[in-house]
């Protein structure tokens, strides 16, 4: 499948990992993607608040950039920001065509224009919904066998509910722990699940935010999880890079890797740890995992 | 008829005794609301369970619970919908448990006075009349009454407040309902005091620049209420409109963010923390604030360099998009942000158009004066 795909700005900043890891992983899946590597930052949900046009604009020209790329199915994010903020921007634009217009009249100076209706989905989403939980299980070459797995989804891909068309049909708040039994992991339950990870305001309230981050790896130590999986590098920099500091405000020891979604897939589909940047993280998987009893040196199944 | 698990999370503080979890089996049909098995439990079975409750219908805000997990209106669930929900969701089962962030004061029944009213107290809820007041009644524009309506069709049932993220780590925050509120005044052309309320909430450390932006409390509202964007809208109007420059790096940071972007087409990370805290310039970094946090995170940096996650070139330069698409991204900025005025589509007021039949959006599209 043929995906306009928009790795987002992180991805390619502070979490290389996560944008090697998805380009390691794409083929494996039968994924062809296509950068968008014109479009510009989703503003995620920041320059909404500065000013809800220009956010709109911005995105509509991503969107039209997308819907530009011939044969792609559709759009897909593996920054869950950028979907929260691309999804609120698409909401305004689908619900009025005055709006639209007038949005798509700015466009018109680079000769672009955005057509109602563009399917962009999260790379959860799209593994679900495109490639199937079925069809992924036969991809797998080395189960995630007793490997305890926490989700962490993030809020961009789970709230609000009825603009990311979260229902009974599309349970896309639940995709994570499916997708973590499907590589054969065991998913983790505890109290982060579906919180915030506290990056927003890192700037604004550091404590109040790294007390956030601290409180959910704590909870998934509790649990006794070997890791977290997040489908949003901003978690991942509040989680995994922030870990120190967020030691220091929940005032206890923590070292809980947190792997990026594309680089579980990677492990369950057959790649290195390493060849999947996980040696990038601050802390680090490959030193706190036992390797030899899961995953990699597991006893295959029969 | 079908029959439901009704768990009810039950406490006595006045007893000494921990909390814990009582089942009861509840007859009743699927449509039926949550608060009818409640209430059901409590004819029928136990008299002793606690729930605040009134008029039956999602108006008055009294039966404020948990529902599997979820902040919602007991008599506004039906018991159907109520046993879907949540991850180990199994169709039957339901446990209601009391609102988080509030103190209990007895099973379902928690303290809003303690934590609710006090913090909508704390906006100041009520009009500060510009003057001279006229003789006769003041002449609102119509648009201006429409746009603040979203934030009068509260209820005050504290679902919001329930399960903000915000408060749940800094119970100091003033929260979605009373952020929701504030912006019920600051959106009133009637009110004097706009700047003050904006300088107060944007310079209070637990004020609107400590929302953690998790829509939690979108989700929460029975009543389409929105308090993140409420939120949005004051920190719009307060740096937009006032130029507020606030002790919690709010505003910095949204400068800072937007004229990177702005700059770069993408996202300069080593940039936007520094610059957040000293000033949004090259030299921000400079600034004995932003030096001090720099300070701080030198642990962090100096190991996201140590494994090769961040690069010092990259750190330095950034990255780009291509010329002439940043080119014209500072266009689309340079015509926006030339307009007199901010547009906002509010969906709430507009609606969504039917495809075969599409609204006007020149009445659905709020404009908001710029200073």
């Amino acid at each position: 499948m043929k995906v306009a795909y928009w790795p987002g700005c992180v991805s390619r900043g502070f979490t290389p990992e996560l944008h090697g890891s998805m380009a390691a992983v794409a083929p494996l899946l039968d994924i062809e993607l296509v950068e968008l590597d014109r479009a510009c930052c989703s503003g995620a949900g920041v320059i909404a608040e500065h000013n809800q046009e220009l956010a709109d604009t911005l995105n509509a020209r991503t969107f039209a950039l997308a819907q530009a790329v011939q044969g792609a199915d559709l759009m897909m994010n593996i920054c869950s920001t950028c979907q929260g903020a691309h999804s609120e921007s698409q909401e305004r634009l689908d619900a009025n065509s005055e709006y639209r217009d007038a949005i798509n009249g700015t466009l018109a100076a680079e000769g672009l224009s955005y057509e109602k209706g563009l399917t962009n989905k999260n790379l959860l989403w799209l593994l679900v919904e495109e490639i199937g939980l079925e069809n992924l299980k036969k991809k797998v070459k080395r189960p995630l066998t007793n490997l305890k797995v926490g989700p962490f989804y993030g809020c961009y891909i789970v709230r609000p509910k009825e603009r990311l068309g979260i229902d009974a049909e599309h349970q896309r708040d639940h995709y994570l722990h499916w997708v973590i039994e499907a590589l054969g992991g065991t998913v983790i339950d505890y109290a982060g699940v579906h919180k915030c990870c506290g990056f927003p305001i890192v700037t604004m309230n550091k404590e109040a935010s790294l007390k956030q981050a601290g409180r959910h790896l704590g909870d998934a130590m509790d649990a006794e999880a070997d890791c977290l999986v997040v489908p949003c590098p901003l978690c991942h920099l509040n989680l995994d890079l922030q870990q120190p500091g967020a030691s220091k405000v929940v005032g206890r020891d923590l070292a809980m890797p947190v792997l990026h979604l594309p680089q579980l897939l990677g492990l369950a589909l057959g790649l290195d740890p390493k060849q999947l940047g996980m040696s990038k993280h601050v802390v680090k998987p490959t030193a706190v995992i036992d390797w030899s009893a899961a995953v990699v040196g597991a006893p295959v199944p029969a | 008829m079908a029959e439901y698990t009704l768990k009810l999370r039950r406490y006595d503080p006045q007893s000494g005794e921990a909390p814990y979890v009582e089942e009861y089996r509840v007859e009743l049909e699927p449509h039926r609301s949550v608060l009818e098995a409640i209430l059901k439990v409590k004819n029928e079975q136990d008299g002793s369970v606690g729930i605040r409750c009134s008029c039956r219908a999602a108006i008055c805000g009294s039966c404020g619970v948990r529902i599997n997990g979820r902040p919602g209106l007991a008599c506004h669930t039906h018991l159907s919908d109520a046993a879907r929900t949540g991850v180990n969701a199994d169709g039957v089962t339901i446990l209601v448990e009391p609102m988080g962030n509030m103190p209990v004061i007895k099973d379902l029944i928690v303290d809003m006075d303690a934590v609710h009213w006090k913090k909508i107290q704390r906006v100041t809820p009520w009009l500060l009349p510009k003057q001279p007041v006229p003789e006769r009644e003041y002449v609102v524009p119509h648009a201006n009454m429409v746009d603040v309506t979203q934030t009068m069709a509260c209820i005050q049932c504290g679902a919001c407040v329930s399960d903000c993220l915000s408060m749940e780590v800094d119970p100091l925050f003033v929260g979605p309902a009373a952020s929701a509120k504030a912006y019920r005044f600051v959106g009133d052309p009637r009110d004097a005091e706009q700047f003050e309320r904006l300088k107060d909430l944007a310079e209070d450390p637990h004020g609107i620049f400590d929302c953690t932006h998790c829509f939690t409390c979108i989700d929460a509202c029975p009543k389409g209420v929105a308090p993140m964007s409420q939120i949005m809208r004051l920190r719009r109007v307060a740096t937009g409109d006032h130029h507020i420059v606030d002790r919690n790096n709010g505003e910095r940071h949204e400068r800072a963010f937007v004229s990177l972007i702005r700059g770069y087409g993408l996202l300069h990370e080593a940039e936007l923390l520094p610059r957040s805290w000293g000033g949004d310039s090259w030299f921000g970094k400079f600034h004995p604030a932003a030096g001090r946090e720099l300070l701080d995170s030198l642990p962090s940096i100096a190991k996201a360099v140590a494994r090769r996650k961040v690069s010092i070139r990259g750190a330095m330069l950034g990255h780009r998009i291509p010329k002439a698409d940043l080119k014209a991204v500072q266009g689309i900025f340079d015509k926006i942000e030339s307009k007199g005025r901010r547009y906002e589509l509010n969906l709430y007021i507009s609606g969504v158009e039917d495809d075969d039949e599409p609204v006007a959006a020149a009445t659905s599209t709020s404009e908001s004066e710029s200073a």
